[in-house]
């Protein structure tokens, strides 16, 4: 009676990037302002080369982040706009799987950004971002912003002010991986040695494992009325 | 004595938002395989009461059962009955018709070969085989609300719930749509559909229940002598 946990998150999925692929609204948006804020931090921050340098981890996360802001709530307004989350909770699936599926096609999305974000920065900042555990701590930290970040915008897709709302409700609650994150990258830029940020790097991991546990559990009731 | 073909009961059923009442104390019971126009004026309650049917919404207070199941306790089951037509499409715009149809296939849990038999069927039957593959953001009111109605069938439910499917259509879009219901009866579905409308009763339909303030104000069925009747409770 009830449809396979994995057949209808790969089917969000599937249909998530076929509709991007076609329509461009996620990547694009997200990719120009990420662009767009890259240039004007690094314009802001010419005149010193080393506070430039010091501020870049900074930069990329406070940018990733802003930069997901728009993609989640363009993602869920894509389920809201023609009722479509109806259509989803009409189907006998588990309410876990859809959130799942819309998980994994933000982290996607947010992913290309981020990794696309750093050649650009390598030319900008002068510094060699393009480290596989620049990457992973990249990976990592998405994943937890994107998991967070779906379950808000399911929240306030559905109020009328959900383009301020979802700022508001996202940052405090995104702070702690944020501030991790930042840290586990300057550990890694800066040629620390690994045992000092190999903790935040753990910890960043830690905290999105919670966050995806607490949305887990969350979700259903979020959706049902 | 209880009524054993009845496929829908509604028992004492109430929904308030924010303490404002939208349904009332409903009770009513629709059989296996009828069709039933829920008539009323705008907000009597026809919206809410068919998103309570569909489980997306939950009642205030009593009880509702679908095909034995009692909601929303056991949804999921219910889920699996249930088409709705809503006062939206429910398809994705930036998917082509086949693909929306795909998508809902493969979220009923229809195999593939099955859901490829079905969706062609459908296509058909909606009579959008030419369009399956344009993007439904390319499509007019009427053949988004036929492959609304192709998605809400595809599961082959036993229960079909239309908010207002006439919204928007003109006389061409209407007359479709009334075949495609016709198609539906045939298939033996029980239908409930909401119209604020009285001359958009279709033909197939059979017994008229009339919300009026969210209370049930009329509840037999349509024949020429009391569509007066259905008329006045309609407006009430």
């Amino acid at each position: 009676m009830k449809t396979p946990f994995f057949n209808c998150v790969t089917a969000v999925i599937s249909k998530d990037l076929r509709a991007e692929i076609r329509a461009r609204e996620l990547v694009s948006v997200m990719a120009l302002f990420a662009l767009l804020s890259l240039l004007v931090f690094s314009f802001a921050l010419e005149l010193d080369k080393g506070a430039r340098e010091e501020a870049v981890s900074g930069v990329l996360w406070v940018t990733l982040v802003f930069a997901s802001l728009l993609g989640f709530n363009r993602s869920m307004s894509q389920e809201r706009d023609q009722g479509n989350l109806d259509a989803l909770l009409l189907a006998p699936v588990a309410r876990t799987a859809i959130f799942v599926g819309k998980l994994l096609g933000n982290f996607i999305f947010t992913l290309i950004v981020g990794l696309a974000m750093l050649p650009l920065m390598t030319m900008l900042y002068g510094l060699n971002l393009l480290d596989g555990w620049i990457i992973l701590t990249e990976a990592i930290g998405i994943f937890g912003l994107a998991t967070i970040g779906t379950l808000l915008a399911t929240m306030t897709v559905q109020t009328r002010a959900r383009e301020a709302l979802l700022p508001i409700a996202l940052l405090p609650i995104a702070l702690p991986f944020l501030l991790t994150a930042v840290r586990a990258t300057k550990g890694i830029l800066g040629g620390a040695p690994a045992s000092e940020w190999q903790g935040a790097l753990g910890m960043l991991a830690a905290i999105s494992v919670i966050y995806l546990v607490l949305c887990l559990l969350l979700y259903e009731y979020i959706v049902e009325e | 004595m209880p009524d054993d073909s009845a496929i829908i009961i509604a028992e004492g059923l109430s929904k308030a938002y924010g303490g404002l009442p939208a349904l009332r104390s409903l009770n009513f019971r629709v059989r296996r395989g009828e069709f039933v126009a829920l008539l009323g004026a705008n907000g009597s309650g026809k919206s809410t009461l068919l998103r309570l049917l569909s489980g997306l919404s939950k009642p205030t207070a009593g009880a509702i059962r679908i095909g034995g199941w009692e909601m929303p306790r056991e949804a999921m089951a219910v889920r699996a009955q249930i088409g709705l037509v809503a006062h939206q499409p429910l398809l994705y715009e930036n998917l082509t018709a086949r693909e929306n149809l795909e998508f809902f296939g493969k979220l009923y849990g229809i195999g593939i070969d099955e859901r490829e038999r079905r969706i062609a069927e459908a296509l058909r039957t909606a009579g959008l085989s030419k369009g399956a593959g344009s993007l439904v953001r390319a499509f007019s009111r009427g053949m988004k609300q036929r492959l609304s109605i192709a998605r809400a069938t595809l599961h082959q439910p036993d229960v079909l719930l239309l908010d207002e499917p006439y919204s928007g259509l003109d006389q061409a879009a209407i007359e479709r749509l009334d075949e495609l219901l016709s198609a539906a009866t045939e298939d033996g579905r029980t239908i409930i559909m909401s119209t604020h409308q009285l001359e958009r009763i279709p033909r197939p339909a059979r017994r008229a229940l009339v919300l009026a303030r969210g209370r049930i104000a009329f509840d037999d069925a349509i024949g020429r002598r009391n569509m007066s009747e259905i008329y006045r409770s309609s407006n009430a």
